[in-house]
């Protein structure tokens, strides 16, 4: 049975397919969304937002003091009392249904937007950010007047303002993430975008003042992190939600301490993602490459500490490879780029610090071959094989794209290993066999584990963690819970 | 070396569809465009296999597939004409000095139901009349019923007589059901003997799809993983426009690379599908603009 072996020197590379960008309409600068209008802000200081792949200059940000802290939770305050809170609850609704359809007219501007502003490939921010945003809005929209079926026997009341704090990974996402429960519930919003990302939210103010919100309910401000301390401190906050890393959050618990704020946070993770000998492999290779290389590995839940069971781990590191090979890093406005820019300066030394950091505990590093961008943020996807449990690649989260591979036996050690970690936010489960899927889903301490599949959104599903990974949930009927008092 | 065929190689069909879905997200535009299209049209098989086939219309076949178009220059010859064994000598007579060639489906197509011995008689003749490359159908019933062995034993048996001629061997995926035992029909086929796994015969919905099409991709790359022999894949039936023929070959071209993007190693198993290419390459010529579908023949 010999057959001939040839050697086709053909390759069929994509020719660019770059979105345009000339209709996008982004200010040179932005002022602050308080009391239904943009406003200068009272610091008189502005500062520069960046696009990660070509590092020009987008447009300058406003930066919030505690001023302007103090004029939006004012006008939030006002819009709670005088007319949110008294608003028909299906009158509300009609507001966040509105939000929705606005979303989804411009999602191909708020789309590019994105992916200008935060590195990722255009595919994401078209296919996964924008749609799931203006989804978020739309599922809200349907609670806002069945609070009463949603908790029977239970009144359920607002809180008043809302302080949200969201992080760059997901701009517009997190940012429906937050505000659509909030609105839905009767609560007003101050909410702050990462200092790196700001520009959706910006747009989406513009979105909430064209669809007529009554001024205050909806404020959104730019600003560093002393901008969200002060939020998060002021006297005249009733709730406060954060979505960011572990030692933010542990510091907003401090501050809080003592206060009757309520708090949700969502934090770090460094998901196991778990594939038995029985998996339908090549579907597998598939969820781990979604599972870490999604949004550059700037994803909470990535699956960013793969197990595999001893005897596929070779096919599987093969192939993981080989396929590794297949994804396209590179403009994020092409079509065809599978990979973006990373986030912003600043992370990218913090994710090159770990690839140092994982050779020097003698770990094997594997990068893909091809070429990167000679400007902007860029990191070949990256596999550290043969990762040992103590070191500092498997227990930090990194938030880039980088693996880290470990092998096991038993499924007692698998579980051992997955729940040794400080943070408990998401893992995946590989395998063919139901009653395995179950087992182990009983036993990983874990907000969310997928089966068979990775990275799965929508907003029907609670989503949150366990342990350093934070506490509330948010997305379907449990999202309503934090924003509310009974 | 061979694998327990009883045992099953399980495919996750949610997964298969969402990589599906990132093929097709795929933009393909300009010179890729008209690589890929000029690259599609070498690879097809053009079909004709219906009671009603003449003579003529084989002779109009061959003639097609030699010279696609008179009005687009520079374009390549298909990969060959797929007949009836009874009209294999027609084709082999118009095709004798090119590098078309003649594909001839047998063993009792499309069913396979009949005999071993008249499978192996019915081969042998298409060879005799002058066939290349035999198109050969597995016995589903038996593959359904958990008889591998004889699924095996036959596509063994037929590959021997074939000798050095390619042997295609359909799955007849339509009527399998399930990609499990895609993937595990797949495996037998190559594991036997096979030069070519090809999905259909074209009489059976549904035939080729992009999902069925991935799991036998795949199971041609982990067999070549295994042994570095390297098998080919011929969908067939249902690609009938030239965008889809596209996204095939962006699902070949990311599975199994640049080895297999030639007509030796992929085949389209189409009798539309030509004519559809020649309208998106004249479009291309003319700068945009579609041609009447009255300039192109009907074969």
């Amino acid at each position: 049975m010999k057959k001939k072996i040839n050697n086709n020197p053909f390759t069929w590379n994509y020719s660019p397919a770059v979105e345009t960008k000339e209709h996008i309409q982004i200010n040179p600068q932005y002022n602050l969304f308080i009391n239904g209008k943009f406003v200068k802000p009272n610091s008189k200081t502005y500062f520069d937002t960046y696009n990660p792949a070509t590092e020009e200059k987008l447009a300058e940000l406003s930066l919030a003091n505690e001023k302007d802290v103090n004029a939006a939770v004012l006008a939030a305050n006002n819009a709670y009392s005088k007319t949110w809170k008294k608003m028909p609850a299906k009158e509300r609704a009609k507001y966040i249904f509105r939000i929705a359809r606005v979303i989804q007219e411009r999602a191909r501007e708020l789309a590019i937007i994105e992916t200008m502003d935060g590195g990722k490939p255009i595919r994401e921010s078209r296919d996964f950010d924008i749609p799931l945003a203006a989804n978020h809005f739309f599922y809200y929209a349907g609670w806002a007047d069945k609070l009463n079926y949603a908790f029977p026997t239970k009144t359920p009341q607002s809180l008043g303002v809302a302080a949200q704090i969201i992080p760059w990974n997901f701009p517009l996402l997190m940012a429906a993430w937050k505000i659509a429960p909030a609105l839905a519930t009767g609560n007003t919003v101050v909410l702050k975008p990462s200092e790196n990302t700001s520009l959706t939210a910006l747009k989406l103010a513009e979105i909430i003042r064209d669809c007529d919100l009554p001024p205050g309910v909806v404020n959104i401000i730019t600003g560093p992190g002393s901008t969200g301390s002060f939020m998060v401190n002021h006297p005249n906050i009733h709730k406060i939600a954060f979505t960011g890393s572990t030692n933010i959050g542990k510091n907003i618990q401090h501050s809080i301490a003592g206060t009757n704020k309520k708090l949700t946070l969502e934090l770090g993770g460094k998901a196991a993602n778990i594939v038995f000998e029985d998996a339908p492999i090549n579907q597998a290779v598939e969820g781990i490459i979604n599972g870490i290389f999604f949004n550059q590995g700037h994803v909470c839940c990535a699956g960013s500490r793969l197990f595999v069971q001893e005897n596929i781990a070779e096919e599987i590191i093969n192939k993981l490879k080989a396929r590794m090979e297949t994804l396209i890093v590179g403009n994020p406005l092409d079509k065809n780029t599978d990979v973006g820019a990373i986030n912003n300066k600043e992370q990218l030394s913090k994710i090159k610090s770990y690839l140092k950091m994982g050779k020097e505990d003698g770990i094997t590093l594997y990068q893909t071959l091809g070429e990167l961008p000679k400007k902007g943020y860029f990191c070949k996807p990256s596999l550290f094989i043969n990762a040992t449990q103590s070191s500092r690649v498997v227990q930090d989260e990194i938030f880039g794209p980088v693996l880290t591979i470990q092998t096991f036996r038993t499924i007692e050690e698998v579980i051992e290993k997955a729940n040794n970690i400080p943070y408990g936010l998401s893992a995946g489960v590989w395998t063919d066999k139901g009653s395995k899927i179950f087992n182990l889903t009983k036993q990983l301490k874990a907000g969310v584990v997928w089966a068979n599949t990775y990275n799965k959104f929508d907003p029907s599903s609670p989503f949150g963690g366990f342990k350093e990974s934070g506490f509330g949930r948010e997305g379907g009927l449990h999202g309503l819970m934090p924003y509310l008092k009974f | 070396m061979m694998p327990d065929f009883k045992h099953n190689y399980p495919i996750d069909q949610i997964g298969v569809e969402e990589r599906i879905q990132r093929f097709n997200s795929r933009s393909i535009k300009k010179e890729t465009k008209l690589i890929g299209l000029k690259l599609a049209l070498s690879m097809i098989d053009l079909t004709t296999l219906e009671g009603k086939d003449t003579p003529e219309k084989v002779k109009q076949l061959c003639y097609k597939a030699l010279h696609p178009s008179n009005d687009i220059m520079g374009l390549p010859q298909l990969a060959a004409v797929c007949v009836y064994p009874i009209h294999v000598k027609t084709a082999k007579k118009y095709l004798k000095n090119s590098t078309v060639k003649v594909a001839s489906v047998a063993t009792g197509f499309p069913s396979g139901n009949t005999s071993l011995q008249i499978k192996l008689i019915e081969t042998k003749y298409a060879i005799d009349q002058g066939a290349d490359e035999i198109d050969m159908v597995i016995s589903r019933g038996e593959f359904l019923r958990g008889n591998y062995t004889f699924v095996f034993d036959e596509i063994a048996a037929i590959k021997n007589v074939c000798g050095k001629i390619r042997l295609k061997v359909i799955l007849e995926t339509g009527e399998l059901s399930t990609l499990d035992n895609i993937r595990k029909a797949s495996d037998i086929a190559i594991y036997a003997g096979a030069d070519f796994i090809k999905t259909s015969t074209g009489k059976i919905q549904p035939a080729s799809t992009m999902p069925v099409t991935l799991v036998m991709l795949e199971a041609i790359k982990d067999y070549y993983i295994k042994t570095n022999i390297q098998i080919g894949m011929k969908p067939a039936g249902g690609i009938s426009n030239a965008k889809n023929a596209l996204q095939y070959l962006v699902m070949l071209n990311e599975t199994l690379g640049s080895k297999w993007m030639t007509n030796e190693w992929f085949r389209f198993g189409a009798s539309s599908l030509a004519n559809d290419i020649l309208l998106q390459l004249g479009k291309e010529k003319d700068n945009g603009v579609y041609y009447s579908k009255d300039y192109i023949s009907l074969d």
